[in-house]
């Protein structure tokens, strides 16, 4: 086989925990690498995909060891080569890309130094050429005025930028292999789109191989040629991505793919119960046996050996691979419509508010100056009906979670009144709302780790928002908080745990399950599901949609994720820089005509569909302050027609389905532009 | 950034001058003033009140505040009590005296420190860093007096090398002062080298953990060209504020050591003035000494604004 | 009742799991036995020692170590080694209440600014700035030089002296965990300020103060011995480590041994004091190599 550049075999990497116990995080590895291929390596936190990615350098971290097996470059094994052989092949044979490039930038050296760095290393060429050569590996990854960026510091940079030299200094090295390591995770939907984008130019002009590892579907569908699925440090499905991700045949990829929500279909994913084993904890088996709905007698006792496939060139590990070859066709049929009980009556309404992060100095305050006339956040209004879900989109920086902070009470407004239950104006000092009115509206976090109090137990966390607007105490309490956390289906045992004791997935349950403690009228969900796996992002979709069709809870929902927010939401509203573009019912908002950045937002969302191409519309281009005057997409839009976008305030037009857009351009030109491209 | 380096010196001046507040409103409000204490059992009468007289103690208090203060920063300390010789001339000669000593330390010092630190963060875990690190956290916690007693036992008495105790004139020039500083500077760094190595150390395998040098090393950078170029910068700028604060303590351990060899500078001068209860030196003193804290940590301030770039281009921005 | 004697076990429970964890490695089990050794021998010394601490005998004077007298005889005749186990009484007391008082200040007054921040925040750490910029021992020196050297002035004024470095951890400590969003969460729902502090925050700053207060303890012991050194901490003819040395120095090139046998005390009874901080705060998680001795 020439054309294997890198192979591995049955390699195991491990710890030794601090019992004495030796702890597997990688399990008998076996695959190989094909010349001008571009492999995806894709998996759940905790996989083991990232520490696969680094051992294919060479690379173990502090801490892990080698177990047994190679990996093999050219019939080289890496991992008993010395420091200065090592030197010699990283960056110049097998780069890396990696996941933050925001942190991967020693930030104390200049862009161009850091490139020249590698170039240094891994060529002949002399100062005058390196010079021009960085130049050109700035070109090549799309930055503009590259003489200034080699100058810039890696701060300066937006992150997508960020990314971009990092793809450059990795290419500096013209390597055979490139390594990324999430190299589009944390970036913005529309910039994401972009750099993937760049990924496959490079890989078709370059001919390098590439090793993908994501944790997104999505993205993996975009760039690679064959995917290798992971769970729990095993390799459970290693195929061509279009079988993989139409046909999966494993349990584990069949389950992932149905819980992934998408923009063509409405309505909330099949969830996956449970969360992956911690390394160390299974032994014997299959691994994924306790969540498996296709599990036997024999998955549990005997593990399943990689089966190759001829016919379909795929390896799967299981030993019931068969049942799901033959069951393609039922792949979507579960999924779940919403069926919210949405009242005439508006239960929240927010007219005309602006917020400013900026706050006045003491000189302007004397001066009696006039405040900032162009705040974050401006002109906000919307109307909220009981038992609705309305979801707020954006990328970072459209102000999705200030307009949030601001209901709660937690911010305070600049103009607008913010009204509850019709006519309770909620006062913008949290010190002066009414309690009733507090325990109305409730918070629930991106990161459970971050608003769960570490030292708590579970008992004590749920128990706070009971003792507080109830005034519970003793057995009436313990009562009501295990009747809480057996709504989120926590059992009581979950009560005298600490929260890093429990799953991603249980934490944010604790976390639903304080929020429902105080019976609110309505919840503000930010970002709830961003900080978990996939497998279980679909699980508390599914609770959260349960608990208010129980309890008629009213959710305003926030999120950068259009395809959650397709699954879950019955109204969409867009948001750029703070001021509103699109609204209306979601079914609508996904459909074209719509705002033109809408449109791009559209466009740039990956689906787990190789067959689905990415359109891209606009530039991404990071604005950091909404333009003084006009329409505030005017610095990006695709569509802009000329002076009237960047000195009036385009007016409210009614779209076709029902949904407001807020353009100078007229809804019947916008359909026609629009489905031309 | 210029703004920032004004404000930073500003922000100096007022701590200086709250420290004059402090020590002068301290003498005020403790029982006794300064002709009390100073005359102790004479102090009544004629004798009291020409005390008085001599040093303006009978006019208001915010006023005596406000001359002592003007010529404060003048330069000028007013006049000491015992000697009643100009406090300036009682202090020059012992500022210089001290400041060799310190600066000793100094220089001895940081590159000694830089280089442990760096040693075990590089060897961490391994034999060289076991010995270091537990001999840091003895001479780290053994205080002045007792090294500089054991040093002079040892060295002075038990194998007659070196002199036990400074017998020079305080005006001597530092050449004479140079073979006696030895035994001195080795007390007082000990503990300062010892708490400075300890932070270059957790600094450097901070800095090691980092994503940006793992990208480093996956880049094929040569180890030590990796250490030098994108591990030391990074870890040193944070360290050089908390070396300041180390120098800055240091100052304490001064005055004992200068007490331990007998040397003529401003730590025994505390110990004389407060003894003698003449509080215009030790008012006098607070000022000199707090000002040497300020100004170290100024220094330290500036040269991290100057060599961190996140800092530099965070001003221009703004 | 039931529920309230649950909650007391386990902290019980957590404390003896944190010396189980800071005994688990050699440098904590040596810190932990030393400083066990100091605090027993400083509570029953005083019911075995050989000899009268004060009694002074000229025709004693500067014996050798013997089968009669263990340590020697000082430069007045009297017994080393019934001083030397004396010796550090004074020190333990008032170094050990001291940091108390230190702890309970600093950590306050820290988790105060943390909480007010802006501009009374401000004020409060330059004027703690200020403070700090006064070198301890010229301050300690003329405290106690008016005020006497009665433990009633010691212990407050090192208390106070050394509370400005907790003011500082407690405030980082404090900044580092509103910003967090279970503060956010707890201020959304309308609990009042009083229960967040403690409820949330004091939780979660708690490790961080104890650990300093632990650190500050051996500081305020290196103070409080260089102080008696200097004849400004305990008055003679009580016996402590710091003043031994000071008055045995002297003479150390007839007598050594009245000069060694408190160096060993103080020396011992502060490396223990170190390693047992150390690992305390290795126990909950903190490193504190990184902090500056101020």
């Amino acid at each position: 086989m020439e054309n294997i550049v890198q192979k591995i075999n049955n390699l195991t990497i491990g710890f030794t925990s601090q019992k004495g116990e030796q702890i597997s995080i990688l399990k008998n590895i076996s695959t190989s690498i094909n010349k001008g291929e571009t492999v995806g390596i894709v998996g759940e936190s905790g996989s083991g995909k990232s520490t696969l990615a680094l051992a294919m350098m060479g690379y173990v971290k502090h801490g892990l060891y080698t177990i047994s097996g190679e990996c093999l470059y050219h019939s080289n094994n890496l991992l008993d080569m010395n420091n200065r052989d090592l030197e010699n092949i990283r960056g110049r044979k097998i780069a890396m890309i990696p996941q933050n490039a925001g942190q991967a930038l020693t930030p104390n050296l200049k862009i161009g130094y850091q490139i020249d760095e590698a170039l240094k290393l891994h060529t002949d060429f002399k100062k005058e050429d390196r010079d021009k050569k960085i130049s050109e590996l700035l070109n090549k990854v799309r930055l503009p005025s590259p003489e200034i960026m080699a100058q810039r510091y890696p701060h300066e940079l937006s992150g997508g930028q960020q990314q971009r030299v990092a793809v450059a200094m990795a290419l500096a090295g013209n390597p055979e292999i490139l390594l990324l390591d999430e190299p589009t995770t944390g970036l913005d939907v529309t910039t994401q789109a972009h750099v993937l984008e760049l990924l496959n130019v490079i890989a078709k002009d370059t001919g390098t191989s590439m090793v993908y590892v994501s944790h997104d579907l999505g993205a993996i569908a975009r760039v690679s040629d064959r995917v290798i699925v992971m769970y729990s440090g095993e390799i459970v499905l290693d195929g061509p991505v279009r079988g993989i991700l139409k046909n999966p045949i494993h349990p584990y990829t069949f389950g992932l793919l149905k819980s992934i929500p998408k923009l063509t279909s409405p309505g909330l994913p099949n969830s996956m119960s449970g969360s992956q084993p911690q390394p160390g904890i299974i032994k014997s088996g299959c691994s994924f046996f306790d969540r498996c709905n296709f599990a036997e007698d024999q998955c549990k006792s005997n593990t399943p050996d990689l089966e190759y496939l001829s016919d379909i060139k795929t390896s799967v590990r299981c030993f019931k691979y068969r049942d799901l070859i033959n069951m393609k066709e039922t792949k979507n049929d579960k999924i779940r419509s919403l069926n919210n009980n949405i009242l005439e009556n508006e239960i929240l309404n927010i007219s005309e508010v602006s917020i400013t992060y900026a706050k006045q100095k003491f000189l302007e305050q004397l001066l009696n100056k006039t405040e900032d006339s162009n705040p974050t956040v401006k002109d906000i209004n919307i109307n909220i009906n009981k038992g609705e879900t309305l979801a707020l989109v954006g990328e970072s920086g459209s102000g999705k979670s200030t307009i949030l902070k601001s209901i709660a009470g937690l911010l305070k407004t600049k103009d607008g009144i913010i009204k509850f239950d019709k006519d309770i104006v909620l006062s913008n000092d949290l010190k002066k709302r009414d309690p009733a009115n507090l325990r109305a509206i409730q918070l629930i976090f991106q990161n459970p780790d971050e608003s769960l109090n570490p030292n708590h137990t579970v008992e004590e966390i749920v128990s706070q928002p009971l003792k507080l607007y109830f005034g519970l105490s003793g057995s009436e309490l313990k009562q009501k908080i295990i009747e809480v956390l057996d709504k989120v289906r926590l059992g009581e045992f979950y009560l005298t745990r600490y929260p890093r004791q429990l799953s991603g997935g249980e934490k944010q349950r604790v976390a639903v399950a304080r929020a429902f403690a105080a019976k609110p009228d309505i919840i503000l969900c930010d970002e709830v599901t961003s900080a978990l796996d996939v497998s279980v992002q679909a699980a508390v979709l599914n609770l959260l949609q349960e608990l208010k069709e129980d309890f008629g809870t009213t959710y305003i929902f926030v999120s950068h994720d259009l395809a959650v927010v397709r699954a879950i939401s019955d109204r969409v509203a867009v948001l750029y820089q703070g001021r509103l573009c699109e609204i209306g019912p979601s079914k609508h908002v996904y459909e074209l005509p719509s705002h033109p950045y809408t449109e791009v937002l559209l466009g740039a969302v990956l689906e787990p569909d190789p067959d689905i191409k990415p359109k891209l519309v606009a530039e991404d281009i990071v604005e950091e302050k909404p333009p003084e005057q006009g329409c505030s997409f005017q610095g990006r839009c695709p569509r802009i027609l000329g002076d009237i976008c960047k000195k009036e305030v385009p007016p409210w037009q009614m779209g076709e389905n029902g949904n407001s857009i807020r353009c100078h351009i007229k809804v019947d030109d916008l359909k026609k532009q629009q489905t031309i491209n | 950034m210029f703004l920032l380096v004004i404000k930073r010196i500003f922000l100096g001046l007022i701590t200086l001058f709250i420290v004059s507040l402090i020590t002068f409103v301290g003498v005020e409000i403790l029982p006794g003033d300064a002709c009390t204490t100073y005359l102790e059992r004479e102090a009544y009468g004629a004798a009291l009140e020409a005390c008085y007289e001599r040093l303006g103690l009978n006019i208001p208090s915010y006023e005596r505040y406000i001359s002592w203060a003007l010529g404060v920063f003048q330069g000028d300390f007013g006049y000491s009590l015992s000697g009643e010789m100009k406090i300036n001339d009682v202090l020059g000669p012992r500022v210089k005296n001290s400041m060799v000593l310190a600066s000793a330390s100094i220089f001895i010092g940081i590159p000694i420190a830089l280089l442990l630190g760096i040693i075990t963060a590089l060897w961490r875990d391994k034999l060289p860093d076991i010995i270091i690190s537990t001999i840091t956290i003895f001479s780290m916690t053994i205080p002045e007096f007792i090294s500089a007693t054991l040093l002079i036992l040892i060295v002075a008495i038990w194998l007659e090398w070196l002199p036990g105790i400074v017998i020079v004139p305080t005006g001597a020039s530092i050449s004479e002062l140079l073979p006696n500083i030895i035994l001195p500077v080795i007390a007082i760094s000990m503990i300062m080298t010892a708490h400075m190595a300890r932070m270059v150390r957790s600094s450097v395998i901070q800095v090691m953990a980092s994503d940006y040098v793992q990208m480093a090393i996956l880049k094929g950078v040569p180890y030590w060209k990796m250490v030098f170029k994108h591990v030391l910068p990074n870890a040193l700028l944070p360290a050089i504020n908390v070396v300041a604060l180390t120098i800055a303590w240091l100052l304490g351990g001064v005055v004992v050591t200068e007490v331990v060899f007998n040397y003529p500078g401003l730590g025994r001068l505390v110990i004389e003035s407060i003894s003698n209860r003449d509080l215009p030196v030790v008012q006098a003193l607070a000022i000199i000494l707090a000002s040497i804290y300020v100004t170290i940590n100024l220094i330290a301030d500036l040269m991290t604004l100057i060599l961190n770039p996140r800092l530099k281009s965070l001003q221009i921005k703004k | 009742m039931e529920n309230v004697e649950q909650k007391q076990k386990s902290i019980f429970q957590k404390v003896f799991e944190i010396i189980k964890t800071m005994a688990s490695k050699p440098s904590g089990l040596i810190g932990l036995i030393i400083l066990s050794f100091h605090v027993l021998l400083a509570l029953t010394s005083p019911f075995y020692v050989p000899y009268d601490y004060k009694a002074i005998d000229p025709s004693l004077m500067l014996q050798a170590p013997s089968s009669e007298y263990w340590f020697g005889t000082d430069s007045l005749g009297r017994d080393v080694f019934t001083r030397t186990i004396l010796g550090g009484r004074t020190a333990l007391t008032v170094t050990f209440f001291g940091s108390l008082i230190a702890l309970i200040w600093g950590g306050s007054l820290g988790i105060f600014c943390g909480l007010v921040g802006g501009k009374i925040d401000d004020v409060v750490m330059r004027i703690i700035d200020a403070f700090l910029s006064i070198p301890w021992i010229l301050a300690m020196l003329l405290i106690v030089s008016l005020l006497g050297t009665t433990t009633i002035v010691l212990i407050p004024a090192l208390g106070f002296f050394y509370g400005k470095g907790i003011v500082r951890v407690a405030r980082a400590a404090t900044h580092d965990v509103i910003a967090k969003d279970f503060i956010v969460s707890a201020r959304a729902r309308g609990h009042s300020n009083l229960s967040i502090i403690w409820n949330e925050i004091l939780p979660n700053v708690r490790d961080a103060i104890m650990v300093e207060g632990a650190m500050r303890w051996s500081w305020m012991l290196l103070g409080f011995s260089s102080l008696s050194f200097l004849g400004f901490g305990v008055s003679p003819p009580t016996p402590d480590w710091g003043l031994m040395i000071s008055n045995a120095r002297g003479l150390m090139s007839f007598a050594y041994w009245a000069v060694l046998a408190p160096i060993f005390g103080l020396s011992s009874l502060i490396i223990g004091i170190n390693l047992t901080a150390d690992a305390f705060a290795k126990a909950l998680g903190i490193d504190r190599s990184t902090k500056a001795p101020v």
